[in-house]
């Protein structure tokens, strides 16, 4: 049978490669809960074992039941009845209730609330074959942030209510942040939550693009001090679906049409409060967030494997001037990049979840072992995670989001009229991406969010981390685009319109980041794969010209876009 | 299957007998062997199709009314891979038949053998695919029936419960027929009864450790992790109605067809021409 896992061995390559035996051993925290459970792991191996066999039953469900529905899903989306009912698209149905019956809606969810306990990286495979399936269903499935959140942060009792109805599939969720005038700046939310008499929380506002608003368990950001009008006033509460919710439009989207996107009012809706007030955006969202942001550096990575699939598959067999068109050197390099730029995205997204996990588990311990001589060890690991973490996460999703972007433009161009036409899904897969590089913040906010630990000096630090101190001496071409990126850093530094020339030149200098990063994880895979030699040669001869260039814009003083704007890009005539 | 009819208190024991097959989708040109038998090796070993459809049935009927499911397969050590998938599905208990006695089987010996092992467990049903895709005989179900004394009920499509009666819904080719039929009784199900779900993760975690004594040098594993093992003897079939001995049925010969495109006939395009051709396929039963 077809499996989107066992076709596609980059993926349990780089999951080798990662190795993921401490994740596993601090995840599972000493194995204790095989004591507990009769099928929690024993040790390592075993739980490594388990995480394949999960990530190969998602590949199962999705390349034989799910992918088959994706352009009918497309095609038929959701519904909004009268009744402000939402009925789901064929195969968004389906899915919820296969993988609901799997324990695959709870990965990382603890055990004693009927979840898998497994890593994040397993979580973003899972998310990347999905995606390969149907980028829509992404959506749904890395809802999962929805428990997770609950899990983190809610009081137990509200956990055990919740959580495993969420797992099992019987409820889903939704993240109800965004509202009218409350997009990327999320401190401006003006939805409401006051105590009534009885203490009971009570919420009323307006939101807009909530990806299944129709879901049962709705976490709302909600101002509940309104003497703070920043991100300091607000809370994190939970509302079930009810009377006082109601969906009144569904949006009418360019793609992922299996994710139902409601515009919802809130009237008089009772919640339960999430935590401690005050700390709804500053600490709560922020981790859903994060966590949502692998979800589409994952989703990204999907849709580019599928698109080069499509890609790849055509050229194969389309003939032109009596030669299958992947004869054509202008085709190779088109396809070449594509497949590199996507094993670059594993790459990075797997690394960064790896890092997700680490924290996670480290925080775990730090905790477990608070007052001990070993506190301070695990700590300093922790914290170096945590600042990793602040930079990859980001850079994945940047990488990611965009590389799908590009793919799907290739896939067009490859198949050329008939990548246009509706026959093949190469449109969908071009409409599905997107969004990728818009929600869950956009590629600009991705750049503000990583510029920091590439100007801090991160990048050496996480290239030693995956290559060893001492890296530099063997890899000469790295070497000269650190140095490269640290003049351009330093320049930038000493300009007098520091802040604002900063921010020009960001993104070009985490696009060299990320290509050094990659590299990096290019060289430790090519040391386990000969496939990955060429993918590590390619991306040294293709990709540092193209990111250097970009320096060396930077280095050129060149702010026109800046003090230029207005005659560079004038403003648009208004009828008067 | 929907609960609207009512079980019975304690639900319903079911048997599901599965087997491992050849994957005869992916035949190559190292399929058959000189001598005309299956090169297994050449081949992956799966779970037969339409087996799995049978135990879908048996899982929804323990999920809707209550019960247990047990699944044998008879056949090889290798055998016990799709006994581990039975498990990880739901299957509370599995079986395997193994003894070299059963070597050789034909649908008559291995009908006897499995209504033996069936026998022990003292179902109130038992569900096998309709056939298996090795040998596509659709045999094997109904003579199991027959064994046991039966109700056989073939081409399963919809199954309700009524107390002592199952309400079955089974294709009959020219439509669909709706039997109420006392328990005990065997179904052979088909692919329209729908698919098998998936794996439940957590038992893949903990049934991936199942083995037979067979796989264990000999030692039977403790607890539910253990896979049962059953000779012959355990089940007191006799050894002259298993295997070789108890098999009528001898292969003569098998040729390997290969379909092509040989000659071709015109026919006019006059109501003549067609009614000809219509008559012709009806009586070479290419058609009706």
């Amino acid at each position: 049978m077809a499996n989107f896992y066992r076709d596609n061995k980059d993926i349990e390559n780089v999951i080798d490669a990662l190795d993921l035996t401490e994740v596993a051993t601090l995840l599972e925290e000493d194995f204790k809960f095989a004591k507990e459970y009769d099928f929690a792991p024993k040790d390592a191996a075993d739980a490594i074992d388990n995480y394949k066999r999960a990530i190969d039953l998602c590949g199962d469900i999705m390349a034989n039941r799910i992918a088959p529905l994706a352009e009918e899903t497309d095609l038929v989306g959701n519904t909004l009845n009268e009744d402000g009912s939402v009925t789901r698209a064929p195969g968004m149905k389906l899915a919820i209730e296969l993988f609901g019956r799997t324990g695959l809606m709870g990965v990382t969810i603890p055990y004693y609330l009927g979840g898998l306990n497994m890593p994040c990286t397993v979580l973003t495979a899972c998310n990347d074959i999905v995606s390969r399936g149907d980028a829509g269903l992404m959506n749904l499935f890395g809802l999962q942030g929805i428990a997770e959140t609950i899990n983190w942060f809610a009081d137990e009792e509200i956990k055990k209510e919740y959580v495993p109805k969420l797992v099992s599939g019987e409820w889903t969720g939704a993240m109800v942040l965004t509202e009218p005038d409350a997009g990327s700046d999320l401190q401006s939310v003006k939805t409401s939550a006051y105590q009534d008499k009885d203490g009971v929380w009570r919420v009323n506002g307006v939101k807009r693009f909530i990806t299944n608003g129709c879901g049962e368990v709705l976490l709302v950001l909600a101002r509940t001090e309104p003497e703070f009008s920043d991100g300091r006033g607000l809370s994190c509460l939970l509302v079930e679906k009810g009377p006082w919710v109601k969906v009144r439009r569904l949006e009418n989207k360019l793609g992922i049409h299996g994710s139902p996107t409601c515009e919802m009012v809130f009237t008089e809706a009772p919640a339960k409060l999430i935590g401690l007030r005050k700390r709804g955006l500053i600490t709560y969202v922020m981790a859903l967030m994060n966590g949502a942001r692998m979800g589409i550096a994952a989703q990204g990575t999907g849709i580019g494997e599928a698109a080069y699939r499509a890609a790849r598959d055509y050229a194969a067999s389309r003939k032109q001037f009596g030669v299958t068109i992947d004869t054509f050197p202008a085709l190779r390099e088109l396809m070449s990049t594509m497949s590199v730029e996507l094993q670059a995205s594993r790459a990075l997204t797997y690394y960064a979840a790896k890092n997700v996990d680490l924290e996670t588990g480290l925080g775990r311990k730090f905790e477990s072992l608070k007052g001990t001589p070993e506190a301070q060890t695990v700590r300093a690991r922790f914290k170096k995670a945590a600042a990793f973490n602040k930079m990859l996460t980001p850079m994945a999703k940047y990488y990611g989001s965009e590389m799908s972007m590009r793919n799907a433009q290739g896939a067009i161009a490859v198949l050329g009229g008939s990548g246009f036409m509706k026959d093949y899904p190469c449109e969908r897969y071009l409409r599905d991406s997107r969004i990728t590089t818009i929600y869950e913040g956009t590629s600009q906010l991705q750049v503000v969010a990583a510029i920091a630990g590439v100007t801090g000096g991160l990048v050496n630090d996480v290239i030693a981390d995956i290559l060893g101190e001492g890296w530099s001496a063997n890899h000469p071409r790295m070497t000269a685009l650190l140095a490269a990126l640290d003049e351009a850093i330093a320049y930038i530094k000493g300009r007098e319109d520091a802040k604002v020339y900063h921010d020009l030149s960001a993104r070009k200098l985490v696009d060299a980041a990320i290509a050094l990063v990659v590299a990096a994880l290019f060289v430790k895979l090519a040391e386990k794969y000969d496939y990955k030699k060429a993918a590590l040669e390619f991306w040294l001869n293709m990709e540092f010209p193209r990111v250097k260039a970009g320096l060396e814009q930077v280095m050129s003083g060149y702010a026109g876009s800046a003090v230029d704007f207005e005659t560079l890009a004038p403003a648009v005539p208004q009828e008067s | 299957m929907n609960a609207k009819t009512k079980g019975r208190e304690g639900g319903y024991r079911c048997v599901v007998c599965i087997k491992q097959v050849p994957d005869t989708k992916k035949v190559t040109g190292e399929a058959m062997k000189a001598d005309g038998t299956i090169n297994r090796a050449a081949l992956p070993a799966i779970f037969n199709p339409e087996d799995r459809n049978a135990l879908e049935a048996a899982l929804r009927v323990k999920e809707m009314y209550g019960g247990t499911v047990t699944a044998i397969a008879m056949g090889l050590p290798a055998a016990c891979a799709i006994l581990r998938e039975a498990l990880m599905c739901g299957a509370d208990e599995a079986y395997l038949v193994t003894d070299r006695k059963a070597a050789g089987s034909d649908t008559l010996a291995t009908s006897y053998i499995l209504s033996c092992a069936v026998k022990k467990f003292n179902p109130d049903m038992v569900f096998c695919g309709r056939q298996a895709i090795d040998g596509d005989t659709a045999q094997t179900g109904p003579q199991i029936a027959e064994k046991l004394d039966f109700a056989a009920i073939t081409y399963l499509e919809g199954l309700e419960m009524d107390g002592d009666f199952a309400i079955a819904t089974r294709d009959i080719g020219t439509g669909i027929e709706t039997d109420r039929v006392k328990l005990p009784a065997l179904f052979t199900v088909t692919e329209k009864f729908g698919e098998l779900r998936p794996f439940d993760m957590r038992r893949v975690m903990k049934y991936k450790k199942a083995k037979a004594p067979v796989e264990n040098g000999g030692a039977p594993l403790e607890g539910d992790l253990a896979i049962g093992q059953l000779s012959c003897d355990d089940i007191g079939a006799e050894a002259d109605r298993c295997g070789f001995a108890g098999s009528p049925t001898n292969v003569n010969k098998i040729v390997s067809v290969v379909l092509a495109g040989g000659d071709y006939k015109e026919v006019e395009a006059t109501d003549e021409g067609v009614k000809g051709l219509v008559e012709e396929l009806v009586a070479d039963h290419t058609i009706g």
